[in-house]
């Protein structure tokens, strides 16, 4: 069964989407994270979706539903690379995703997770 | 249903060029030929290949139906015709007169060729009619859609001009946004302040809205809409020229900003942002 | 029913039964939609869009068809899609199509949402009669 790759770097989970997403895939991806958060006690976790065209509100459900699940085992998620004519998408659909820390590049969003992490 | 005969199509296949220089002659007669702005020759292969088309697409098609498929490629030529016209400057009427041009020199062939039956060159001479005239409609309308598309590209470009996407600062932009704020314009300003964002990997965008005279529900929302896609790519928005009417408008709504940073004037704005960048501005002595 | 301006230039079916079809049917709609010459975020709206009412399709109403057609209308070109199904039906349209713009996190069919994304949109449904839904965008 195909699956989305989760890299680990250091303290971080890294999940670079690349592909359009069946519901099933997105799933899985929540699940696997699930089970990397709890297996390497991660304190982070990262999506990149620059390479998404299109968000629906499933996959934005999704990513909701990966902040909340990462929160729960003490990570923090961090969205990165968000396309403009999807994040004015996203709005006009009614979804501000409230709950997900986000950040222009991974880079960034390193940076935002080493400072979250000094602070906590 | 008119169609055209199989004895008209092969007249005027037959006799392709005197047909063209004729009707070359009657474009020039009308003046249509002395314009700089397309070239005799431009214009003899624009003539020729609407002729052949044409008459391809009579051979097998109904005279009287020019929305059928047949008729596509014609269509999809004299579109092509008008919108090249439009964006050259030529008026409807100009751009019209280019097929019904056309139609006397048809007459022609068909009396010659039908000379010895009036009741079928009369039935022939309509259907001609009736197609150049429908085909010719169908130019003026499409030079009309080609012309109010020019004008409203031009008007996104104006819009586009009037509110300047502005790199206040490494990291930080500025769009300062002059006169009323309707759908049409937020979105275009909208996308691209949004583009700007990715492009300079800003971090921070002030929107001052000095110029703006009225905040309404309206304006709030759109405004909200804007500042949430910002965040959701990971940027941050402060909204600046927030004058004390505004303030109160913004109260009496009841309009929630959910956290949304607001301040008077660009200056403190940038001020802002500078110390949520961690920049520090210091005096050089 | 809707009318549209225009004329239907080209048209053709999918199913959208699995869930495999909602992402067959967004590719779908991205190679009408750039024929169409539709701007990026235009595009992006209606595959988002069709997307929604596709898994609609699928999961409330038990697997149905997306039909398209390529609207002409003198220059300009734009995209209708349907989406029917043989499903329960939509019982309270009302309260379907009711939430407005929030931050909420968008539970519900989405009905409401994708409409603001499209151009024209019309739905038909009652219970026990399946559901069909028409969205329309124009380039």
């Amino acid at each position: 069964m195909e699956r989305i790759p989760i890299l680990r770097m250091g303290e971080f989970l890294l999940v670079t989407i690349q592909v359009d997403m069946h519901d099933q895939l997105a799933l899985t991806l929540q699940e696997d994270l699930a089970e990397r958060i709890r297996k390497t006690s991660a304190k982070g976790v990262l999506i990149d979706i620059s390479a998404l065209e299109i968000v629906d509100s499933f996959i934005g459900r999704m990513i909701s539903t990966i902040a909340g699940l990462s929160k729960i085992m003490d990570a923090q998620t961090v969205l990165v690379g968000m396309q403009p004519a999807v994040a004015i998408t996203l709005v006009e659909l009614g979804l501000s995703l409230p709950g997900v820390a986000t950040a222009l590049d991974a880079e960034r969003g390193m940076s935002l997770l080493r400072r979250r992490l000094k602070l906590s | 249903m008119a169609v055209l005969h199989a004895r008209t199509i092969d007249a005027v296949r037959k006799n392709e060029p005197a047909l063209l220089a004729r009707w070359s002659q009657n474009l020039e007669a009308s003046g249509a030929t002395r314009d700089a702005r397309i070239s005799p020759q431009e214009m003899s292969t624009q003539a020729r290949d609407f002729l052949r088309l044409m008459v391809d697409a009579s051979a097998t098609a109904d005279a009287s139906d020019t929305g059928a498929r047949e008729w596509a490629d014609t269509r999809a030529f004299l579109e092509n015709l008008s919108r090249t016209r439009a964006l050259q400057g030529f008026d409807s009427q100009d751009t019209a007169s280019f097929i019904f041009s056309l139609k006397r020199v048809l007459f022609e062939t068909i009396q010659h060729a039908y000379a010895d039956s009036p009741q079928d060159q009369a039935g022939q001479m309509w259907a001609v009619s009736e197609l150049l005239d429908s085909l010719g409609m169908h130019t003026v309308r499409s030079f009309q859609k080609s012309r109010e598309e020019i004008i409203a590209r031009q008007q996104e470009d104006l819009l586009e001009l009037s509110t300047p996407v502005v790199k206040l600062w490494e990291g930080v932009l500025a769009l300062p946004m002059i006169g009323t704020l309707d759908s049409q314009r937020t979105q275009v300003v909208m996308e691209s302040l949004l583009e700007r964002i990715v492009e300079t990997g800003s971090e921070i965008a002030i929107i001052d809205i000095t110029g703006v005279p009225t905040v309404d529900t309206l304006v709030a929302q759109h405004l909200l809409k804007t500042v949430t896609a910002i965040r959701l790519m990971g940027a941050d928005c402060i909204i600046s020229g927030v004058r004390p009417q505004i303030a109160q408008t913004i109260v009496h709504l009841g309009l929630d900003l959910q956290g949304i940073v607001t301040k008077a004037n660009l200056a403190d704005a940038l001020a802002v942002a500078l110390q949520r960048l961690e920049f520090r501005v210091t005096k050089a002595a | 029913m809707m009318t549209v301006p225009g004329v239907t230039r080209e048209s053709g079916s999918q199913e959208v039964v699995v869930e495999q079809d909602v992402v067959i049917a967004r590719q779908t709609v991205r190679k009408l939609s750039t024929q169409c010459g539709m701007r990026l975020v235009d595009m992006t709206k209606f595959i988002t869009a069709a997307s929604e009412l596709a898994r609609n399709t699928v999961i409330y109403g038990g697997g149905g068809q997306m039909e398209w057609d390529v609207l002409e209308n003198g220059t300009r070109k734009g995209l209708r899609l349907r989406f029917r199904d043989d499903g329960p039906g939509i019982a309270d349209l009302k309260l379907a199509m009711s939430d407005g713009w929030t931050s909420g996190n968008g539970l519900g069919l989405g009905l409401s949402g994708a409409k603001r994304l499209v151009d024209q949109f019309d739905i038909e449904t009652a219970p026990g009669q399946g559901t069909r839904i028409t969205i329309v965008k124009w380039a």
